[in-house]
């Protein structure tokens, strides 16, 4: 149980600070995709009896590289879909492959917070840091590219370069978090926290924090009710995403409405 | 013998466009342009719609290369990341809910190329406040970028070009999605700016009338061709009938100037289509 706690708060963490980055540039359907991709990796290293880190690594990488690569070269979001459907179809081919799928897919779909083992914390963590530090390094130049990338370019920023790099960054994230929450949960923790503490508040800095704040009690509260009740920890983090976003947007639309003149 | 003045202002221009021709998959869409800009000098590049003024300005901020021609910016050749040159974008890409302050733009104006965290809060606080102050946008510091008014971005936007101290300010159509009001206290800040500070103002806009005011020179493109000089030099029917290649009428109404395609010239030029590229001049100040 333990392992679970520290297992869930590594995680909450790299999805509060790379969440915060995905919604700031409008990055949710590549966050999306890289994630559910890399499960089709995942699904070939089950099949060759690898780690299945190892496959999900793989994809998520190259996924982040497709998309950076042919992003350039035509519109963004036709990029990632192609992307996502080529990895996509490449794992429902390795599953009619395999034979011995079906727990060890459904743990990577689902996640297995509660079974977390102890060799695998220090890798996520260590993934995790290599996440944070990236993220801090490409910070001036991301906020920039998202507000205004012909001036990032005017100023000798390789635009297309540093979302390359946060696309790596994201499939870093989503290697790392995907085997403890489950493809389906790493895209709902990225995005409901981030998205909340951004309507909530209106400094860079206050949201990445309230956004790693708001993705701890997910997590917590979602590990602390699946064990008690048995549901799937995936149900909890999903709803309590939403269900918060949708709190904080009701919340500002009043305030804002107490407060626009008459 | 003795040197005339204009070499020697030649080589004081802060921005000096050689004959600069650009080709783009197999059309000329800048045709030999020249022109010097002088520091502190307001200059407007006045032109509609793909007529190449955004060619223009990514050739000046080393986002294009020309076909031919030099530019010289401060007297060097260009490069990107030219700390000389601040740039306003015509927009930027926010939603409402963004959070991002006004504070958080200028501030990305220091050092936004750079990579890692800033440091340094108080002294770059200090700084943006003053840049804010500036540009009388104080007050909207700690607003969201994406709930401001298309008139309050722009000064937040040309905080953020400012706020590197360039010497040449390049704006691209600020004024476009601005009601009449929003465009007036731009251009007053701009000239203010220009003429405060010694830096070279070079904004593009498809009206000429809102810059008449403040406007030294202008820089007037028609498919590519270009023609520059003081207001007087250049918005005349013989200087842009040659620009546009067909008969154009300047009028004069309460100090605003329409320029109108004549329907038949007085020298009976006939309308032709070169390479199927539009050439007719809109007219200018009716929008």
């Amino acid at each position: 149980m333990v392992n679970t706690w520290i297992a869930a708060t590594l995680v909450a963490v790299i999805a509060g600070v790379v969440g915060f980055f995905v919604v700031l540039r409008g990055s949710t359907f590549a966050a999306h995709a890289i994630p559910h991709g890399a499960f089709g990796g995942a699904a070939g290293a089950v099949l060759i009896g690898v780690n299945p880190i190892a496959g999900l690594g793989v994809f998520a990488v190259g996924g982040a590289l497709g998309i950076g690569w042919l992003g350039r070269r035509g519109r963004h979001d036709v990029a990632t879909a192609l992307a996502l459907v080529l990895m996509l179809g490449l794992g429902a081919l390795f599953l009619s492959f395999s034979v011995e799928y079906a727990a060890a897919m459904y743990s990577l779909l689902f996640g297995e917070v509660l079974g977390v083992p102890s060799d695998e914390l220090l890798p996520i963590a260590g993934l995790g840091i290599a996440c944070i530090a990236a993220l801090a390094v490409l910070y001036r130049p991301l906020m920039l590219t998202s507000i205004a990338p012909d001036v990032a370019e005017a100023r000798g920023v390789a635009a297309q370069r540093i979302e390359t790099g946060f696309l790596l960054v994201v499939a870093l994230a989503a290697t790392m978090t995907v085997p403890v929450v489950g493809v389906l949960l790493m895209f709902s923790l990225m995005i409901g926290p981030a998205a909340t503490a951004g309507s909530l508040t209106r400094s860079p800095r206050n949201a990445i924090a309230l956004s790693v704040l708001l993705a701890l009690a997910t997590v917590w509260l979602a590990v602390a009710v699946s064990y008690l009740t048995n549901l799937p920890v995936g149900f909890f983090v999903g709803t309590l995403g939403a269900v918060s976003y949708g709190c904080a947007r009701i919340w500002t639309a009043r305030r804002r409405g107490r407060t626009a003149p008459a | 013998m003795s040197g005339p003045t204009l070499d020697e202002s030649a080589d004081d221009a802060i921005l000096d466009v050689d004959g600069v021709s650009v080709w783009l998959s197999g059309r000329e869409v800048l045709h030999d342009v020249r022109f010097r800009i002088m520091p502190g000098e307001f200059t407007g590049l006045i032109g509609s719609n793909g007529a190449g003024k955004t060619t223009l300005f990514r050739v000046i901020l080393g986002l294009q290369a020309a076909s031919t021609g030099s530019v010289l910016v401060g007297g060097r050749p260009l490069t990107r990341r030219n700390p000389i040159i601040g740039y306003v974008p015509q927009k930027i890409f926010l939603d409402p809910d963004m959070p991002l302050r006004a504070r958080d733009v200028v501030a990305l104006g220091l050092d936004g190329h750079r990579l890692g965290v800033p440091l340094g809060w108080g002294r770059r606080r200090k700084a943006v406040d003053a840049m804010l102050d500036a540009v009388d946008a104080r007050r909207l510091a700690d607003a969201r970028v994406g709930s401001l008014s298309g008139g309050e971005q722009q000064r937040v936007l040309i905080a953020h070009a400012l706020i590197s101290r360039p010497r040449l300010l390049l704006l691209d159509e600020p004024l476009a999605n601005l009601d009449i009001g929003a465009e007036g206290e731009v251009v007053a800040l701009l000239a203010r700016i220009a003429r405060e500070q010694r830096i070279a103002v070079f904004i593009s806009a498809h009206d000429v009338n809102p810059l008449l005011p403040v406007m030294d020179r202008l820089v007037y493109m028609a498919a590519g061709n270009t023609a520059s000089g003081t207001t007087a030099e250049v918005i005349r029917p013989e200087v842009l009938s040659a620009l546009y290649g067909q008969h154009v009428d300047v009028l004069r109404v309460h100090g605003r100037i329409l320029v109108v395609a004549g329907a038949e010239g007085p020298s009976g030029v006939t309308f032709e289509e070169t390479d199927g590229a539009a050439v007719g001049p809109d007219i200018v100040a009716l929008r």
